[in-house]
Parts: structure tokens; C-alpha cells; sequence
């Protein structure tokens, strides 16, 4: 789960990671006042999941309440690439002497956390690596040993941050990377991490992506989630235990497992059409959780016709059966289905499937045959 | 000759007690794997149906010999089973099929178990291994296998499941079928799977399913280049999949320009592997080139 700046900023200051201080606001009059409350100059800033807030003009200085006003009216409901501002984060404005990047992450390929620290921070990162490699310093950490004192201390050299301030550097790395690992994050990024006119060093940005799997550990980062604009349909699948996702076209996709469910994704392509959706039922899906799935995709307009591709393991193929019928009983369903039962109790899936079939509950033998049965149901309807 | 499990698998299962271990192991045992042990701490001293239950993994090898050890511990204590497992001596091999677990805590166990046991470790969140005819450790349904020839790797659950059935409706047997999981760090990649196939006598193809996130097909295409002689057909899912969305597995994240399905198919078909772009014609695919 990707949160807003103002959001892990928190954490870090959770963490004893100097943060500048700040007030949420959600209307002009409110960063106003939170200018007001802050005294001096301040920074407005959008709040949004999305990188590159600064170019499109989300990131503005005011002198004080009045220009916070201006400032906060062109920024709320402006578009960040898709990303609609709903709310600024004013926060005191800082004094820059320098500016760094440090990001901590997964190195899936080496299997091991990754720490990115570069004295070029404030700017692209990306364009920093291509054209000055020098310029960004890399170090991988043992997860079982964690960030010793002697690394933190390295990076800062090898970084070439500024010398009279290494040990605080060095410091607010080791205090962000435990951050990422106790408060259990996929990513943690500051750009820029800064150095001040009085040698402090402060994280006047943040990029916190958190570790769903591991929320039963943090029950209290559920909350971020009331300050995000939620996808309605996304909701309700997230709420109801089912992995959904929006997507472009007009074939509503139910499966069982990631993997086959993007596979269905593709062969829908394949054979000429796109899917609405990524709906993934997970393991031990009952009767109640397709209906569920169905009963999320009624909510989608764009939906012509509905795949479902079941491979039973843990998923008993009558089970979903038994939830198709239920839920043409129950539920008002627009457009045809199309079935393709396979696994675990296939053949009783496909005798209870019999019973309800009509020109909108249409079995298929195989994958490659349901996808295009329900392309061409979709292409008529 | 099968890999990883066979009929030497002696098998322990943590959490035989609860309703998963109990049904998954039972099942397995129902194939034929020899179950001899499972682990719940606290309820040392009874039995499931007759199968003997031990407080620690460790007190279970020493009673019963055990040296394959699948885990189906909660993913709050998952990680935890793992390094009870690993340190557990006798145990060989560890398979854990739990999914949900963080990922720091499966990083951390992966790391322990390389450097400091050398257990090794399949999964997590994966199927498990299925030796046709032989052993079955984890939830592969065995009724869709058939022994034969044909080894199989995959990051998939359901999808594993899909390519096996593709390739028995075809008469194809398997030698092993080794579901390696979709988490982010999984124990054993398919490197490891891959050059187990090649030493493998009996394994004449080799079908890898992968799909979009990280780089382990690249690592894969790289290591087929230079050690992999046998047929390789393959297929990779996510061609679809929309950039920085999870799809569902905690690896299966398009990530910038990385960790697509494109390049990957690209890096094997490089390399001579026969790419597929339907899992329908997986089982063509292996008639065609056996």
C-alpha cells in the first residue's frame, strides 16, 4: 500500500527521522490557517501516490497564509497523471544546503535489502544513475544482520555527503531503514533527504510503500486508508476478501490463482478481445465468494461478458457451481457467462452447471475455448 | 529418477492439526508419500488418525526420521517454522506452502537457511512438489499427473496446475512437477529447479512457467544458455498485466520497464527455449520437440 508524503512522514518522525513540521488541509481556507498556525514561510504541497508532483507544478512556496491560499486553490482538483488532489500537506518551509536521496528496498535478485544513497538528491534519481553512475552508491545489507553502524558510516563516505554532518547522516540512515524493516515496508525513499543551514539533516520528503502481509503486526496502518480515494469497485472486492483489479476492456474475468488469472487476461487478448478486470477468488473459494465476484462485476458498466476460469485444488469445482446458480438466483446479472471447470470435483461442478445452462450460462472444455466464447458474447452484446 | 521427493521422503508436516495441514497431508499420504510426523507445539503425544504428533520438529526427526518437513504454520509464524525446520538436523528439505507471509520475515529466513544451515527451502506460497507415481508434498491435486518424462517448474499455483493437466490429457507423464511460489524471495528458483532437471536421467523436457515481476526467467535463460541441453518449452503470464499493479502474487508487480512479460519471453526464446503464448499449447509444444 502506497501512502501519501505527509503519511510517512509520520512514520519517520515515529522513528526519531527529523521531519519539518506540518498541517493537512483539504480546502484553501484550511492551508491558510495551517500557514497561519506555522508562522513564516511555507511549503504547499499535493498530496498523491504518484512521483513527479514538483514538474507538474504540486510543489509550490509561500511567503505566508494569503500566498498559501492562492498556492492551495490552483493545486486542489488539479490531475497528477491520473491522480485527482484532494488534499495539500503545509508544511514549514526548510533552509537547503544540500541534498541527498536514500532509499531502502528488496533486491529480489540478490535476495538481500537494498540501500541507494546518492549526494545528488532532489533531482531525477534515474537520469542521476545513467549519466553520473559514480554519483549513486549502492550496498546491499543482510537482512538477518541488518544495517550496522560501519555501513551506515560507508555509505555516507562513499556517497560523499557532507563530512561535518557524516554521523547525523549516518544516523537518520539507520533510523530509516529501521523504519523499513520494524514498521515492515516494501520501500522507503526520501528525495531529497536534506542537510540544513545548521547541519542538521531532515527528510523533507517520503515514499512509503507498506507490506499488506504483514498489517496483522501494524493494525493501526488500516487508517491511512481513510485518507485515500478508493476505486468504489476496488473497494468492495478489497472489503469482501477477493483480488480486484480495474482494467480497460469488456469481458468481466473470475479465476482462481494469480497466475492463471493473468494468464486468462492474456489468452482473452489473444483471441482478440480485453478483459474489464483482474479478479483472482484466491484458494478455497466457496459458493458465497463467486457470488461475491459476481455480484462486484454487476457494479461495472463495461462489462459485456463474464469469464470464469476455475482450476480446482484447494477449490472445489462444485462449490463454484453451486455459487453460479446461487447467484443467478439472487443477483441481476446483465451479460453472459461463460464457465470452464477443471480440477477438484470438475465433473460434479459441470452436472450442477448442466442444470442451470441457458443461452447466458455457457460451459467451455477448455481455456482457449472460453476465452473466445466470451469475446464474441462480448463483442455481440 | 524424480527430484527433491520421492519414495525415501520421510515427511513431517507443521500443523498437521489444523484443518489445512490436516486435509493437504492427509491427502499426500493418501498418494502414497510416506507421512510418518506433525508438529504443533503443545499437543505433543497425540495422534491424527493414527500419525504421531510432536511438540518440535526436532523431537519429530528423532523419533521418526523424518527429512522433509512441509510448513503449514500461519503466516504470522511461518517465517519462524522455517528456521525451526532448518535447524532441525535430519531435515533435508523444507516445503512451505503457506502464503501471506511479510516479506522481511521471509527474507531474513531465506538468508538464515542459506548461510547458515543450507536447508533447502521450497516456497514459500507455492504448491509444492509433486513426484508422479512417487510422493506428493504440498496441494497439487495428483489425480491431474501422470508419471512419464516431463519436468515442470512454475511460480504459479492454479497455473502449474493448468500446464500439468495440458501436458497429461496429452499422454505426457512428469517426472516432477516443483511449484516454487510468487513471493518475492522464494527459496529455490528456477535455477536450482532447472539444473536439477538436467542431472536428472529421467527428465527428457523440461515445461518452466514464469510470469511478470523481478528478473528469475532472465536468470533462468542466462543459466539454460550455458548448461541446459534439454528441450525447454515455456510460457509466461502477464502479458497484459498494466505497470506498478499487483497481480495478486506479492512478486508479480511490473516495476518502470522491469519485470515484464516480453522481456522475459524474449530472454528464452533467445536462448532456444520454445515459447508459448497460450497455456493450451503447452502440451503441443513438448509432443513437438520429444
Amino acid at each position: 500500500m502506497d501512502l501519501f508524503e505527509y503519511q510517512g512522514k509520520s512514520l519517520f518522525a515515529r522513528m526519531g527521522v527529523p521531519v519539518p513540521e506540518g498541517r493537512e488541509a483539504r480546502t484553501p481556507d484550511a492551508a491558510r490557517a495551517a500557514a497561519e498556525d506555522l508562522g513564516g514561510r511555507v511549503v504547499v504541497k499535493a498530496q498523491v501516490q504518484v512521483g513527479g508532483r514538483g514538474k507538474a507544478g504540486g510543489i509550490k512556496l509561500a511567503d505566508g497564509p494569503d500566498e498559501a491560499f492562492k498556492h492551495a486553490t490552483d493545486i486542489l482538483g488539479m490531475d497528477i497523471k491520473g491522480h485527482t488532489v484532494h488534499l495539500v500537506w503545509v508544511e514549514k518551509a526548510s533552509d537547503i544546503a544540500a541534498e541527498y536521496y536514500v532509499s531502502f528496498t528488496l533486491d529480489r535478485g540478490v535476495k538481500k535489502h537494498l540501500a541507494i544513497v546518492s549526494a545528488r538528491g532532489g533531482m531525477d534519481i534515474e537520469a542521476v544513475a545513467v549519466d553520473e553512475p559514480d554519483a549513486v552508491v549502492k550496498m546491499h545489507i543482510d537482512p538477518v544482520v541488518g544495517l550496522t553502524n560501519w555501513q551506515a558510516s560507508e555509505i555516507v563516505y562513499r556517497a560523499k555527503l557532507d563530512r561535518a554532518s557524516a554521523r547525523k547522516a549516518a544516523a537518520a540512515l539507520r533510523k530509516l531503514y529501521a523504519a523499513f524493516v520494524s514498521l515492515d515496508c516494501d520501500l522507503v525513499e526520501v528525495n531529497p533527504l536534506i542537510l540544513t543551514g545548521d547541519g542538521e539533516v531532515v527528510a523533507l520528503d517520503s515514499k512509503v510503500t507498506l507490506d499488506s502481509n504483514a498489517f496483522f503486526r501494524h493494525p493501526d496502518f488500516e487508517e491511512f486508508r481513510a485518507a485515500f480515494v478508493e476505486e468504489p469497485m476496488e473497494k468492495m472486492a478489497r472489503e469482501r476478501g477477493l483480488n480486484f483489479i480495474k482494467l480497460d476492456g469488456s469481458v468481466g474475468i473470475i479465476g482462481n490463482g494469480a497466475g492463471l488469472v493473468m494468464s486468462t487476461l492474456d489468452v482473452v487478448s489473444l483471441v482478440g478481445g480485453a478483459a474489464s478486470n483482474f479478479l483472482d477468488v484466491g484458494g478455497g473459494a466457496g459458493a458465497d465468494t463467486i457470488t461475491n465476484a459476481l455480484d462486484v462485476l454487476t457494479k461495472d458498466p463495461t462489462v459485456k461478458s463474464v469469464l470464469i476460469n476455475i482450476f480446482g485444488g484447494i477449490t472445489r469445482c462444485d462449490l463454484v457451481a453451486q455459487g453460479i446458480a446461487e447467484a443467478l438466483d439472487g443477483l441481476e446479472l446483465r451479460w453472459p457467462i461463460v464457465v470452464r471447470l477443471d480440477g477438484t470435483n470438475a465433473v460434479e461442478g459441470r452436472e450442477i452447471l448442466q442444470g442451470v445452462v441457458s443461452d447466458s450460462v455457457i460451459p467451455a472444455e477448455t481455456m482457449r475455448e472460453a476465452a473466445e466464447k466470451a469475446v464474441e458474447l462480448a463483442e455481440r452484446g | 529418477m524424480a527430484i527433491y521427493v520421492d519414495e525415501s521422503t520421510r515427511l513431517v508436516v507443521q500443523g498437521l492439526t489444523g484443518s489445512q495441514g490436516r486435509f493437504h497431508g492427509f491427502r499426500n499420504k493418501a498418494y502414497g508419500t510416506n507421512l510418518v510426523a506433525g508438529v504443533t507445539p503443545g499437543k505433543g503425544g497425540t495422534d491424527v488418525d493414527g500419525v504421531p504428533i510432536f511438540d518440535s520438529v526436532a523431537e519429530a526427526v528423532a523419533a521418526t526420521g523424518a527429512n522433509t518437513s512441509m510448513v503449514f504454520v500461519p503466516p504470522a509464524f511461518a517465517a519462524d517454522g522455517i528456521l525451526e525446520a532448518a535447524a532441525a538436523e535430519g531435515i533435508e528439505l523444507i516445503v512451505a506452502i503457506t502464503e501471506g507471509i511479510p516479506a522481511h520475515d521471509e527474507a531474513m529466513a531465506y538468508n538464515y537457511v542459506k548461510q547458515t544451515t543450507g536447508t533447502v527451502l521450497i516456497g514459500p506460497n507455492c504448491p509444492g512438489v509433486l513426484s508422479p507415481g512417487k510422493a506428493n508434498v504440498g496441494i497439487t491435486p495428483p489425480e491431474i499427473a501422470l508419471e512419464g518424462s516431463v519436468g515442470v517448474v512454475s511460480r504459479s499455483g492454479t497455473l502449474t496446475y493448468q500446464a500439468i493437466h495440458e501436458l497429461t490429457s496429452r499422454g505426457l507423464g512428469q517426472t516432477t512437477c516443483v511449484g516454487i511460489g510468487g513471493d518475492p524471495v522464494p527459496g529455490t528458483s528456477f535455477v536450482d529447479v532447472l539444473e536439477r532437471f538436467q542431472a536428472d536421467d529421467d527428465t527428457e523436457a523440461i515445461v518452466m512457467i514464469g510470469e511478470i515481476g523481478g528478473d528469475a526467467e532472465e536468470q533462468a535463460a542466462r543459466f539454460i544458455d550455458g548448461y541446459v541441453t534439454k528441450p525447454v518449452v515455456a510460457y509466461v503470464a502477464g502479458v497484459t498485466a498494466p505497470p506498478g499493479k499487483k497481480m495478486g502474487h506479492a512478486g508479480a508487480i511490473i516495476s518502470g520497464s522491469s519485470g515484464t512479460a516480453q522481456a522475459k519471453q524474449e530472454a528464452l526464446r533467445s536462448v532456444g527455449a520454445t515459447v508459448v503464448d497460450d497455456p493450451t499449447s503447452i502440451g503441443e509444444a513438448v509432443t513437438s520437440l520429444l
